[in-house]
């Protein structure tokens, strides 16, 4: 556990200081000179540093609502939940252009929406099984895909073009204060998902399991949906829907120190930003100088794997 | 300790259980017995808050199950339920330690104690080799006696178990059963729902036959597990004697 926190870290710093080095223009580690200087702290220092925000917030995300949901496909983006976000993304800027608070606001009013909505639509009398939740998934997302593209007719040309992008997740339009957020969210989102990992245990073996041994089910769900809906509408605000990463950094994560949610979500958190600042990384230097939308990169990964997962068992 | 006091518990409009009483006293252990879908389960759920009751009263410990928060009610009541399977690589240790919930905060860990009061209860269901095992790995059985081990662990004074032998081979169940006799010979109580009338007459200081969401008799195994009770519940004739070890009611089913 100590052997794979310390690798985690030393991989952070590795992967970041490669991702600050490398890109269209090159730079050195040391001795930049003013034009360096200003590509570095202005353009991709922001970049890297929201990606290792989104990435800790859509791992903790997918953390936190595997072990709620007793089902380790769960995954904001395909749950829809990222999906809800983006649509109130859009809404901020259709309805309040200039006012960029309003995005990250009403992202997480969207996510919170979809959460909700698909958890209702999965849960049976029956209990929830595993299909029918990645079905509601399916439903919610194709959904609001559908109310995006209706949206995204009211927009001129040159705003779809980057609209497009974004909704594949795109980290090139970072800004301060989207850092500043983002990094504020993963922090609380990792710190409230953290205090209920225990009872995320007991959830993970059942729902009655947890009630029965002293859970309060209805307050840690509500903890855990605000928890994954802060962190994935703060993330999608700023990046858009990049998919998959709460599906396989989780898993990753579990396979190296065990179920323990207590290890699980922090640990997710630290490899998530890892692996999304690996994946941006590898989307603006593979065809540079074109760049490639980072959630290509994540989903040509996740796909695979979530086919894995879904025939294992 | 826990008493039903005239219970009624309503399930999709109709009564699952109607007017049911019941005393659970320290030390004892307390046996369902009826049909399926004669509410034994209801009651036990009942009997831990996990349903509520439309009418009549269940008291813990002097007070109303309505007013205590879930960790006070899992503090006095530990439950076997049937088996349960997770997709999540869950070690048998790790399961077990999850029934000592009650016993930390948020961000904590489990103390020397809550692993202590595990392993003792790992080894007392025959699984001490079992610790590190994954819980979806396990056979049925061992999987039933992690789940027993779980409720032993948090060292609740009242047990409630579903049928915690269904899935038990001959010599599990007589376990299962001498390890809830053994805790209950040490002041703790217990309610198990069982199909075998055999083991209930073996073990039970009360027997409790359920028909339909009513109560139909209560007592002691020798006055309760009659020709006609077994007859009018179970809707079998049935040839009762002694067992010639113990001295007990011997149920044999005619076919």
């Amino acid at each position: 556990m100590y052997l794979f926190g310390g690798t985690l870290l030393v991989l952070l710093l590795v992967v970041l200081a490669g991702a600050a080095m490398l890109g269209a223009e090159r730079l050195p580690l040391f001795d930049l000179n003013e034009q360096q200087r200003s590509i570095l702290f202005d353009i991709r220092l922001p970049r890297i540093f929201l990606a290792a925000c989104v990435g800790g917030s859509l791992a903790v995300a997918g953390a936190g609502l595997q072990s709620l949901l007793r089902n380790p496909l769960a995954e904001p983006y395909l749950l829809g939940v990222s999906n809800g976000a983006a649509l109130g993304t859009m809404l901020a800027f259709v309805l309040f252009d200039q006012l960029e608070i309003a995005r990250p606001i009403l992202a997480f009013a969207g996510a919170a929406l979809a959460t909700v909505a698909v958890y209702r639509m999965a849960k049976s009398r029956a209990g929830m099984n595993v299909e029918r939740l990645v079905l509601s998934g399916v439903i919610v997302t194709t959904f609001l895909s559908s109310v995006i593209v209706m949206l995204t007719t009211l927009l001129d040309a040159a705003k779809l073009r980057s609209f497009t992008f974004w909704l594949l997740g795109d980290l090139s339009q970072a800004t301060r204060n989207g850092v500043y957020l983002s990094f504020a969210a993963v922090i609380v989102g990792t710190i409230i998902l953290t205090s209920q990992a225990r009872a995320l245990n007991l959830m993970m073996i059942g729902e009655r399991d947890a009630f029965d041994f002293g859970v309060e089910v209805g307050r840690v769900r509500l903890l855990v949906f605000g928890a994954a809906s802060l962190v994935v509408g703060a993330a999608v605000a700023a990046s858009g829907s990049v998919g998959y990463v709460g599906l396989i950094v989780p898993h990753l994560v579990r396979l190296s120190v065990g179920s323990d949610n207590r290890l699980v979500v922090p640990f997710s958190a630290v490899a998530g930003a890892i692996f999304v600042v690996f994946a941006d990384t590898v989307a603006r230097t593979a065809i540079a100088p074109r760049e490639l939308p980072v959630g290509a990169v994540t989903a040509l990964v996740g796909a695979p794997l979530f086919i894995y997962l879904l025939r294992k068992r | 300790m826990l008493e039903v006091n005239d219970i009624s518990v309503r399930y999709d409009g109709r009564d699952a259980l109607s007017g049911v009483g019941l005393a659970v006293r320290e030390g004892e252990t307390v046996v369902l017995l009826g049909a399926n879908g004669a509410g034994k389960t209801t009651l036990i759920k009942a009997m831990n808050g996990t349903v509520p009751v439309a009418s009549g009263e269940i008291v813990l410990n002097g007070r109303s199950l309505g007013v205590l928060s879930r960790r006070e009610i899992a503090r006095s009541v530990a439950v076997v339920a049937q088996e349960n399977e997770t997709r999540f690589p869950v070690t048998a240790l790790e399961f077990v330690l999850s029934g000592r919930f009650v016993y930390g905060g948020p961000f904590g860990w489990e103390t020397d104690e809550d692993v202590s009061f595990a392993s003792q209860a790992l080894q007392e269901c025959d699984l001490a080799e079992f610790e590190t095992r994954l819980m979806n790995e396990l056979s049925g059985g061992e999987r039933q006696r992690v789940v027993l081990a779980r409720a032993l662990a948090t060292n609740a004074r009242i047990l409630l178990l579903d049928e915690p032998t269904a899935n038990l081979d001959l010599a599990h169940q007589a376990m299962m059963f001498r390890l809830v006799r053994k805790r209950c010979d040490e002041g703790s109580s217990a309610v198990v729902i069982t199909h075998d009338l055999n083991l209930a007459a073996e073990f039970a200081d009360t027997v409790v036959l359920l028909k339909g969401g009513r109560l139909i008799a209560s007592g002691a195994a020798s006055d309760v597990l009659t020709a006609e009770n077994i007859k009018e519940v179970f809707g079998v004739d049935v040839l009762l004697d002694a067992h010639p070890v113990t001295g007990g009611v011997r149920v044999t089913s005619v076919f």
